[in-house]
């Protein structure tokens, strides 16, 4: 399979006043990515670019030097996965694949079927109808339509939306197996333990902007090691916060009408810090709890960064 | 045109209840026909007014609302159209396929039945039967063109299309008489005038320029409906 990269550059895109996509740049090569961001971010709207669904208000996206939109020829290297439902429910699993395939104009579409529904191991299902399917076997089927004409490129658009555990397991089985085969899979998810799972590289996107963007050991240590705020509930606020100051490791302590609110420099040394300042006060901790651990709290953060 | 994307179209067309209530108001035409002959006995006049008003004022341009749009509307509100769309189709050939289906349907279910409805009222005299027949068949081709058009266009098609079938060609034709001059019911009446050999029906238009006019809007419309599915937006449910 010859490498393919998918290039985004400078892209905007806006919806009348509301930039969706705001000056977006990278490229995403040969292996798996994930598109990390909450709901909102602009993943798909960029995955729609990415697909040539959608036109860039501003900016360019091209594959291997092509762009994409309006040119229907790059649908032979694109395998799309799309986040909605809607697959010709009256079709059986077979029939749709197979459709699939004749659309794509290939030799031995019967063949092509055969091979894709094999590799999303659906043959079992494959003479029931598509509306009959549960979500993870509508998920697969939907794979093998994109597979059909085995692409060098795989869009998906919230693939482990509404499946359970194992079908999640076999999905992610299913796309490291796509990205060892050196295909360039691009994959969007709102959950960073999905993402970190089976990208390689992960990039981030808050607010429609581009975030960070690296391996699932940059992305996490950026989300750790970064100011935490704290509200913690103690035997003895006063003393308690008299100590933490005392110690010096906290970027700030804060006692406002009786609540002790605490800024971590990082999460790694607090969880060590307070248990030990505390039982060295001689204070009993009734509560600690995060007031910040909100995703979109986490991705704000990356973006001041 | 493409095999596949039209043997799709027409399953969803045609898969479920929607053909089973087009047959049957074409049934319910056929029974019209035959109630009126059997009443009224053979009367070229009474079968000129049904044909003209029932027929090609009202059944057709109805189902050419229902199987123009129907043929690519419905793909395009819950997204499944994206996997026609992401294939190398070119979208011409996409709107071309789904064209074939819709025309093909609307002559099935509205062209024919009215042909047949003037053989049974009048049989061959005066190719009245032709006459009406033809003008369903033209007036077919250009309402499936128009409303496969506006359902690329726009998501309130169906709405659009019963406004543009009611209200222009129905309401204003009537009190303004320029109006008529746009009218592809006026356009096919003016093929059934020439064609039938007795003076009972008369068309606004004259039928040099209802050709011109009807081979304008049918592949006009086919072709801003090509060029407008290549640019069509699929939003994403962000």
């Amino acid at each position: 399979m010859s490498p393919s990269v998918l290039s985004v550059d400078t892209v905007s895109r806006w919806y009348g006043n509301v930039v969706a996509v705001n000056d977006v740049t990278m490229t995403i090569g040969p292996g798996i990515t994930g598109l990390l961001g909450p709901n909102g971010a602009g993943k798909s709207t960029l995955i729609g670019m990415l697909a040539g669904f959608l036109a860039p208000s501003a900016g360019s996206v091209t594959l291997d030097g092509t762009t994409v939109w309006k040119n229907p020829d790059v649908y032979r290297a694109i395998g799309l996965v799309p986040e909605r439902e809607a697959a010709y429910d009256f079709l059986t699993g077979w029939q749709f694949v197979l459709a699939n395939a004749e659309l794509h104009g290939l030799a031995d579409p019967g063949a092509a079927a055969k091979r894709a529904l094999a590799t999303v191991e659906m043959e079992f299902a494959q003479n029931r109808k598509v509306g009959e399917y549960s979500k993870g076997m509508k998920q697969r089927v939907k794979m093998a339509s994109a597979l059909v004409h085995d692409p060098a490129v795989l869009l998906l658009d919230e693939p482990f939306n509404g499946m359970d555990p194992r079908q999640r397991l076999h999905l992610m089985e299913l796309l490291r197996q796509m990205g060892a085969e050196g295909r360039t899979v691009l994959f969007s998810s709102h959950i960073l333990e999905e993402v970190e799972q089976v990208a390689q590289q992960i990039e981030v996107m808050v607010a429609g902007r581009h975030a960070a963007s690296g391996d699932f050991r940059e992305i996490r240590r950026l989300m750790i090691d970064r100011p935490h705020q704290y509200v913690i509930r103690s035997s003895d606020d006063r003393g308690l916060a008299s100590a933490l100051i005392a110690d010096g490791s906290t970027a700030g302590v804060q006692l406002d009408d009786g609540v002790l609110s605490v800024e971590a420099v990082s999460f790694l040394r607090f969880t060590e810090l307070l248990p030990r300042v505390a039982r060295d006060a001689g204070i009993r901790l009734f509560e600690v709890s995060p007031t910040d651990e909100s995703l979109e709290s986490v991705f704000s953060y990356l973006v001041k960064s | 045109m493409n095999g596949t994307v039209v043997r799709l179209t027409y399953r969803a067309l045609l898969g479920g209840r929607r053909a089973w209530l087009l047959l049957l108001m074409s049934v319910l035409l056929l029974a019209m026909a035959v109630l009126l002959r059997v009443t009224v006995g053979v009367d070229h006049q009474v079968t000129a007014d049904f044909l003209g008003a029932v027929a090609v004022a009202a059944l057709v341009p109805l189902f050419g609302l229902i199987v123009g749009t129907g043929v690519i509307g419905p793909e395009i509100d819950d997204g499944s159209i994206v996997y026609l769309l992401s294939k190398p189709i070119s979208r011409p050939r996409i709107i071309l396929s789904k064209l074939v289906v819709a025309a093909a349907g609307t002559v099935l279910f509205a062209a024919v039945p009215t042909f047949v409805a003037g053989l049974v009222m009048s049989g061959t005299a005066d190719r009245i039967a032709l006459g009406f027949g033809v003008a369903a068949l033209v007036a077919s081709l250009a309402y499936s063109a128009i409303f496969l058009l506006l359902a690329v266009v726009t998501r309130h098609a169906v709405v659009f299309g019963l406004a543009y079938a009611l209200i222009w060609e129905g309401l204003l034709g009537s009190f303004v008489p320029g109006a008529r001059t746009l009218s592809v019911q006026q356009w096919s009446l003016s093929l059934t005038e020439a064609i039938t050999t007795r003076d009972l029906v008369s068309s606004d238009v004259r039928l040099a320029v209802a050709g011109v006019l009807l081979a304008v809007v049918i592949v006009g419309a086919t072709w801003y409906a090509g060029q407008r599915l290549r640019v069509l937006t699929l939003a994403g449910e962000e």
